[in-house]
């Protein structure tokens, strides 16, 4: 059956690699000052480059632009594209009624705990699902909701004074620049979990994402 | 409905997946010769919404209790090792011409006569910092007003006494409305104190709407110029309107 409609695997492989990007030379961008909080009081936060990478220093292979300028050139560049695909599926979410599907609403408490169990194999039979099952819900609609705030405080980091108000809402340029950094690696832990359940649970939907048809085990209940 | 496990073909299509995107981010690449040209170039699309949409001079940086002053508030020139300095500080004057009505000669005295603004308010440098500071001078606006830019006017350039080790001369370009932006001002004391060598003594640009490396120290000269002047920065990449 017909899974994905054209323009959501287009923003689906387009915001893949622009968030490549964007990581990237955001790591870049972060490297110039590789601490949180005011100049004279630094912020005692948890920094996932310092944990991974032993020194808060972001290494190499992760950087793009080679330099600051050529960070913030990057960054400043993709993040058109990177807001424009966004936009775009929301857009075709909204409009498409696809949203119905999608996103997670308080009845999708109790079939989550229910695929939930089934997962740890407390549960033996599938719970049954529409296109996605409740956990999924939960996880696509929450990546999208920290898609937007990854946006928001980015936009209220790079026009602070334009934009006082909504840096004040994120508790001002230096704690928003932390929440920025943080979006990262909600990002990159989505995308590992992500690609991961992709291949273990159904292969099928690599497939479905790329030629839009569906062949695998998870037919929707609907 | 049977169990798959991963074959070979799932971490072959694995593999065309993460094979270009962790290329595309390998190794600190800046975009190479080919690349980087147009990214400058598209820098000019973000100066231009920065300029036009997301920018108003009716929206002022807020300000700060003196208590929230930054202790060792960083400072920033390019000549090395010593902070630049007048030989003879005493007959420095402000240059003030190119497309204006009226070229001046300002001297501290008549600088320190114009209206004058003090304000406290928060730095943002283009790495990532911030610090909190005091600074007094006379609004850009009102020894612009003393002038009168003629209509071919559009862009300010300040020039600096301050020099890298390899003679590149500091200096930046503004657009004139950041220019006649109340809080843009002709600096001359920092934490109430007459500036120093290391801020940029005798006179400043000082603005909380622009990053700090738009705020020329070590003022020489300020020309009015139709076409847009670049920047000691600005020439090596970083973006040219650095409005925040």
């Amino acid at each position: 059956m017909h899974r994905h409609h054209w323009l959501v695997r287009l923003c689906h492989w387009a915001n893949a690699i622009l968030l490549v990007g964007m990581i990237a030379s955001g790591l870049q961008i972060y490297n110039a000052y590789q601490r949180f909080g005011p100049r004279d009081m630094q912020y005692m936060v948890l920094n996932p480059v310092k944990l991974l990478h032993g020194t808060p220093s972001a290494p190499e292979w992760s950087r793009l632009g080679g330099w600051l300028a050529g960070g913030l050139n990057w960054h400043f560049t993709l993040a058109w594209p990177f807001v424009i695909t966004g936009l775009l599926y929301l857009l075709y979410l909204l409009f498409s009624g696809e949203w119905r599907f999608l996103l997670f609403r308080p009845r999708d408490i109790v079939p989550a705990a229910q695929m939930q169990l089934y997962y740890l194999r407390l549960r033996k039979e599938h719970p049954p699902q529409g296109k996605h099952n409740a956990l999924q819900k939960a996880a696509y609609t929450s990546i999208l909701v920290v898609g937007a705030l990854a946006v928001l405080t980015g936009f209220a980091i790079y026009k602070p004074v334009q934009l006082s108000w909504l840096t004040a809402l994120f508790g001002g340029y230096e704690l928003t620049r932390y929440w920025h950094f943080v979006s990262v690696w909600v990002f990159v832990a989505f995308t590992i979990l992500h690609v991961i359940l992709v291949f273990v649970v159904d292969p099928a939907s690599l497939r479905a994402m790329i030629t839009g048809w569906y062949r695998g085990r998870f037919p929707s209940h609907d | 409905m049977t169990e798959r496990k991963l074959d070979r073909r799932d971490f072959l299509r694995l593999g065309l997946v993460a094979g270009p995107v962790s290329l595309a981010a390998a190794c600190g690449w800046d975009g190479g010769s080919a690349i980087e040209p147009r990214l400058r170039g598209f820098s000019r699309v973000n100066d231009w919404v920065g300029e036009h949409i997301l920018q108003s001079n009716g929206r002022l940086a807020p300000e700060y209790p003196i208590s929230m002053r930054t202790r060792d508030f960083p400072h920033y020139f390019v000549a090395r090792p010593m902070a630049p300095m007048l030989p003879a500080p005493e007959s420095w004057s402000l240059e003030v011409g190119g497309e204006v009505k009226k070229p001046a000669r300002l001297t501290m005295a008549m600088i320190q006569q114009l209206p004058r603004v003090t304000y406290t308010v928060k730095h943002h440098c283009v790495e990532g910092w911030t610090a909190i500071g005091t600074w007094t001078g006379a609004p850009l606006s009102s020894v612009l007003a003393m002038v009168e830019p003629t209509d071919r006017g559009k862009y300010l350039r300040l020039d600096s006494f301050d020099r890298d080790p390899s003679g590149r001369q500091y200096y930046t370009g503004w657009d004139l409305k950041s220019a006649v932006h109340p809080q843009t001002i002709l600096a001359y004391a920092f934490n109430d104190q007459p500036l120093r060598p290391e801020r940029g003594a005798p006179l400043r640009l000082y603005s909380p709407v622009k990053l700090g490396y738009k705020l020329t120290k070590y003022l020489t000269r300020i020309s009015l110029t139709t076409d847009r002047p670049g920047g000691y920065w600005e020439d090596v990449g970083y973006p040219w309107l650095g409005g925040i």
